[in-house]
């Protein structure tokens, strides 16, 4: 595999840091719910982490513990996945073109 | 070959972090929100997909078991919940992935200790402070579902919980330095592991009910910061990406939720809220004046503007339906409805928005506390139902009131605002509200579901 350098990996980190803040910063309140589910979904990735962990374990110790995070990492994935894709398929808007801009305001 | 493969793999999960990040972006917006899930999911099949091809490995009867174990359970829990249930099941799911980053450390740490690999230092301590906020994160957050879920009903306080935590951080901190020197036999890695788990246990239990929907967040940002940390053992750009993103929106997003409920971190995490403020709070006169559903229905009906502001109480009621029906009643006899949303109401911010969502209230009828406010003193109904604190002007009034300076929605500035609640006892923090007892508002008593159909009936028969 091609080795990522220490400072290049740090240089992910600082980047990825910003991007995640301002990807968040302008949200309205009424998405911190199904925000905070997708973003449990985002860190699900820790599953393909658990596999490669279990896919090198060599002990019989390291297989069960790989075990173990591969379940509970594919059931960040899933679960993350289910719950926060029924919350947003709920978002509606009610037809009426900038009715937010229209009304109110006044 | 290999370098083709490598390529392969690289590229895949190069673009499952970009569509990790778009995914998101697309969240932010409730036009987009529904797609952007759709954009992150088809991310992480591919970077799971692509894993099964990873050089060296081996395992895969029990990796594919696992998987399908894990998947399943997790579908099937995720497909059934009630929305009103939705943030214990974030909890849970966000506790399983902490604990997939505490078992990649002890994995990856059990294998130096054994004797069968040696690592850096740099290496070692990431998959040490990896595997910590992880296991902290995975016991914390099942503490946190437990509560919510009614599994666990008791505080747990006692005097000196702090120093007993911080005794158990230096424990873990002693014995996280030996592990990260590469000296630490198993016994030693398993004490790690098992006063970490502990910690997040100890930690979480004598937080109230109320403040756990911070507490839930600030675990989602430290499963992505352990995530991040595991990324760089495993040498896995896509694991530091996608988990430093969401470390660090998590955190965000955590602040703001605080901000909203008008706590700080530190006073969420260290001290238990309701047990010395319950009897604060300043004396009320007056009385409250109840009033009939016939009345409030003639009200509205006759209405130019109302806003209706839900609470918690309706979603346990299972009210929001009604509440729609009423709403669509009264838009047709040209009344302007609209509905206002108070951060934290519900059990987390945005969650009421998710319960009205489900009842088919379209998201362009709700505001934001910021958006509304001005409009109630022209409004000529405020309809509160199942709402208490989020209401009460002492928190802009009463510098004595353990809720003052709580931003709250302005319903005591409508020309009358109509209070549904089943009966006269004081709110959820135990606070009286002063709005309850104004000139200008009338209670209807009764249960949110009956009393709503009531008004629903009284606004047909006209």
């Amino acid at each position: 595999m091609i080795e990522l350098s220490a400072f290049a990996a740090l240089y992910i980190f600082m980047l990825a840091a910003f991007t995640g803040y301002e990807v968040i910063a302008k949200v309205p309140a009424i998405l911190h719910t199904p925000l905070m589910s997708g973003s449990n979904f985002v860190h699900g990735i820790v599953l393909v982490g658990a596999m490669v962990a279990l896919g090198h374990a060599e002990s019989t110790g390291g297989q069960i513990i790989g075990f173990i995070g591969v379940i509970l990492g594919a059931g960040n994935a899933v679960g993350g996945y289910v719950v926060t894709e029924r919350m947003l398929e709920m978002f509606k808007s009610s037809g009426k073109k900038d009715a937010k801009k229209s009304e109110g305001n006044g | 070959m290999d370098d083709t493969l490598s390529l392969a793999i690289q590229a895949s999960y190069y673009i499952a972090a970009f569509l990790f990040i778009m995914g998101l972006k697309r969240m932010s917006s409730p036009v987009t929100a529904a797609s952007g899930i759709k954009w992150a999911g088809v991310g992480m099949v591919v970077a799971t997909a692509i894993t099964f091809a990873y050089p060296g490995m081996h395992n895969f009867m029990l990796m594919t078991t696992a998987i399908f174990v894990g998947g399943l359970l997790a579908w099937w829990t995720g497909k059934k919940v009630a929305m009103t249930d939705m943030p214990q099941m974030i909890a849970l799911y966000n506790g399983m992935g902490g604990g997939s980053a505490a078992a990649i450390s002890g994995v990856e740490l059990l294998a130096v200790s054994s004797g069968a690999t040696t690592h850096s230092t740099v290496f070692m301590v990431l998959a040490v402070l990896g595997g910590f906020i992880g296991s902290v994160s995975f016991s914390g957050s099942m503490i946190a579902f437990g509560k919510l879920q009614g599994l666990i009903r008791k505080d747990f306080r006692f005097k000196g919980q702090n120093f007993v935590n911080l005794a158990l951080l230096g424990a873990i901190a002693w014995l996280g330095i030996t592990v990260a020197g590469g000296h630490a036999d198993i016994s030693t890695l398993a004490l790690f592991f098992g006063l970490t788990l502990l910690l997040g246990v100890t930690m979480t239990l004598p937080i109230g009910g109320a403040d756990m929907p911070v507490v839930i967040s600030l675990y989602n940002a430290m499963t992505g910061l352990a995530v991040a940390f595991e990324g760089f053992v495993l040498n896995n750009a896509a694991m530091i990406i996608a988990g430093t993103v969401v470390g660090s929106a998590g955190s965000l997003l955590t602040q703001l939720m605080a901000k909203a409920m008008n706590r700080s971190l530190g006073n969420v995490l260290f001290s238990g809220f309701g047990g010395e403020s319950a009897a604060a709070g300043g004396e009320v006169s007056g009385s409250m004046k109840a009033i009939e559903a016939t009345d409030v229905g003639v009200m509205m009906a006759f209405a130019q503007k109302v806003i209706i502001i839900p609470g918690y109480g309706m979603a346990v009621a299972q009210a929001q339906h009604k509440v729609w029906e009423l709403t669509q009643l009264l838009s047709e006899r040209g009344v302007d409805v609209k509905f206002a949303i108070h951060p934290v109401a519900g059990r987390m911010p945005g969650h009421m928005n998710v319960l009205l969502a489900e009842a088919g209230v379209p998201y362009d009828l709700i505001y934001d506390a910021d958006e509304i406010n001005a409009d109630f003193e022209s409004t000529d109904v405020a309809l509160v139902i199942g709402a208490n604190d989020v209401v009460n002007p002492v928190a802009r009034t009463d510098p004595s009131s353990p809720i003052f300076g709580m931003p709250i929605l302005n319903a005591d500035k409508a020309k009358n605002c109509i209070v549904i609640k089943r009966g006269q006892g004081a709110g959820f923090s135990g606070i009286e509200n002063l709005l309850f007892f104004l000139d200008n508002t009338r209670m209807l008593y009764g249960d949110g579901q009956a009393a709503v159909s009531e008004l629903i009936q009284a606004v047909k028969e006209l």
